[in-house]
């Protein structure tokens, strides 16, 4: 560092100078760093949306993908089995991650509640295709046949953490006196979570839920080994079922153009769900943020 | 009648009263405590189920092969021989040639974001930064298989063959699907995650730190450089081995254009190849049980541990950064 700070000498000197350009050379990296970011973004987004929309039309949510690349067509049946797994993973991780981001705000101190926010928060971190390994040694091996609950309880896995931690998060912020009121007027401790508590913190769990349900929507890995795919209506959830995510994957390397045509659909509906979603999600945490403060 | 209600009632009340005197709270609550407790021992009862299932289904690979499974080449159901050694060549390669690229560029956005960017367009590109991380892994794939490997296989290769040949990453022949579209991929995918981590470590370091030093007559960059980065140097190392863990794991972008084929692993990143987890997402389907399906578990398995491990560090590293720092810890 330069320590002579003569007020005699050119305020420009050698080494001022090389000090600058440093840092012009840095602010121009760092812009180029975010601008390569967001733009590789940006370009993701307009290029799936600009190929996806052409291709978007009634058929696509309503009718079954044609045999050998003949024309028409469209991709109902991913849809509404990705409806039908969503559904699964809600009803089998959502009231376990509630409970547990309950427990882990209202009840959990000590030792074995770090244990429990530890291990939930490892959860997170493992790489998707290790639950759908788990539901497919558990659940399909032993049935001999692919299915959508073996999907859904892959899918519900992956949303347990994602809620828990979310309604920790959200319960923290509800204020401690509105839970001394709440006792202090003779409403047990159950009471108190479930018509107090809860409530204040609404609309973060439901922000948690959105969120986990996005994430899932656009998992292929795990759903390769447990739901498989099908190119025929299914609504059985012990048969193999498709899904939007795995449909745009086995079209994507269709040798086909229309079947490709139709990934770019189904790519297209993903990221519309995603951008929706995304951004719910942000004006409901902005708008609970305001409102806690 | 009436008198038989009271009678009941006042039973009842007894009995709430004897639960809350005996356990020290009301029935209700108890229940629910149950019910709460219940649900939080299903959860850790998954986790300890999967680390279970993974290493109890392994057991038959791990007891034939041993650690030869970690080096041996073959992966060939028609003989009965598993080894994972070009699919953890593959894992690795293409996470270093993600971290080396991702590190800086994912940095310098977090940088950006925290120190120069104008105020009002933080958050909005924070927001978009985030939003990077939420694209479905398919759609990366589809971008990649469609778009980047073609690319690469007529413009991109053949140029960097033309001026960067001499060095031996950019040799032999060319596939546009390969080590190097799968590594460019990951670049791209785990940028979010290094960005978020990065700035938020550095939104943490004292704003009195900055500011000291910017009435020394540093630079912004010498700001950063000796006042924001040594704060947050752990923190950021944390981001970088999360951003690991999630290149070491990624399935289906990798899988869609890596290839899929075994190659003699060689330093030229034009090869296919493939990673443990697309090994998995590749073969489940003809996986008879026995050894097959067991070599796939302990490919699985491999890859838990790896990420258990990094994400148990990064997870220290981050922690241990926000313990750590309190206003006049360490100088600068």
């Amino acid at each position: 560092m330069n320590t002579t700070a003569n007020p005699f000498q050119s305020r420009w000197s050698a080494h001022d100078l090389r000090r600058q350009a440093g840092n012009i050379v840095v602010i121009v990296f760092a812009t180029a760093a975010l601008l390569l970011a967001v733009g590789m973004l940006f370009y993701l987004l307009f290029y799936v949306l600009r190929q996806g929309i052409q291709f978007i039309n009634l058929d696509f949510f309503t009718k079954l993908p044609t045999p050998n690349g003949e024309p028409g067509g469209g991709m109902g049946e991913a849809v509404q089995g990705t409806l039908i797994l969503l559904g699964l993973a809600s009803l089998f991780g959502v009231p376990l991650g509630l409970f547990t981001g309950i427990y882990l705000s209202e009840f959990g101190r000590g030792r074995f509640a770090n244990a429990v926010r530890f291990l939930v928060d490892m959860l997170t971190g493992v790489p998707t295709i290790i639950f759908g390994l788990f539901a497919w040694v558990l659940i399909v091996v032993p049935q001999q046949t692919f299915s959508g609950l073996s999907g859904g309880v892959a899918l519900g896995i992956i949303v347990i953490p994602i809620v828990a931690r979310t309604t920790e998060d959200v319960l923290s912020l509800v204020p401690k006196e509105m839970r001394e009121a709440s006792l202090a007027l003779g409403a047990t401790e159950a009471r108190t979570i479930v018509r107090v508590v809860l409530p204040a913190a609404l609309s973060g769990i439901i922000t948690g839920i959105l969120l986990s349900l996005a994430r899932v929507a656009g998992e292929t890995a795990p759903l390769l080994m447990t739901a498989f795919g099908t190119t025929f209506w299914n609504t059985d959830i012990t048969q193999p079922i498709d899904a939007l995510t795995l449909r745009v994957f086995v079209f994507t390397e269709s040798p086909y153009q229309v079947q490709i045509n139709q990934a770019y659909a189904g790519a297209f509906v993903l990221i519309t769900l995603i951008l929706i979603a995304s951004f719910a999600v942000r004006w409901a945490t902005g708008g609970f943020k305001r409102r806690g403060r | 009648m009436q008198q038989q209600v009271s009678v009941s009632q006042s039973s009842i009340q007894r009995s709430v009263a004897w639960v809350t005197r005996r356990f020290g709270r009301r029935p209700s609550d108890l229940l629910f405590r149950g019910v709460t407790f219940l649900m939080v021992l299903i959860v850790l009862g998954l986790v300890v189920g999967v680390a279970w299932v993974l290493v109890t289904s392994s057991m038959p690979t791990i007891e034939q092969f041993g650690f030869s499974f970690l080096t041996n080449q073959a992966f060939d159901p028609v003989h009965n021989i598993y080894g994972v050694e070009p699919a953890i060549f593959g894992t690795l390669v293409t996470s270093a040639f993600a971290m080396i690229f991702a590190i800086p560029i994912g940095v310098g956005a977090a940088i950006f974001l925290v120190d120069f960017c104008p105020r009002t367009l933080r958050l909005p590109l924070a927001f978009f930064a985030d939003l990077l991380a939420a694209v479905p892994s398919v759609i990366f794939g589809l971008w990649g298989f469609l778009i980047l490997a073609p690319w690469l296989n007529t413009s991109g290769e053949p140029w960097l063959a033309q001026h960067l040949g001499f060095l031996p990453f950019f040799q032999g022949q060319y596939h546009g699907l390969g080590l190097l579209a799968a590594g460019i991929i990951l670049t791209i995918m785990v940028l979010p995650l290094i960005i978020a981590v990065s700035r938020e470590v550095m939104l943490v370091v004292p704003t009195v730190q900055r500011e000291a030093m910017l009435a020394l007559g540093a630079t912004r960059w010498e700001v950063i450089r000796y006042a924001v980065l040594p704060f947050a140097r752990i923190g950021i190392l944390g981001g970088i081995i999360l951003a690991l863990g999630r290149a070491l794991g990624e399935t289906m972008a990798v899988t869609m254009v890596i290839g899929n084929q075994a190659t003699r692993p060689s330093a030229s990143l034009f090869d296919t190849g493939y990673t443990l987890a697309s090994v998995i997402a590749n073969q489940f389907g003809e996986a008879t049980p026995g050894l097959f399906l067991s070599a796939l578990l302990e490919a699985g398995l491999i890859i838990f541990i790896i990420t258990l491990i990094t994400n148990f560090l990064a997870r220290w590293l981050i922690t241990s950064l926000s313990q750590q720092h309190r206003p006049g810890g360490r100088g600068v």
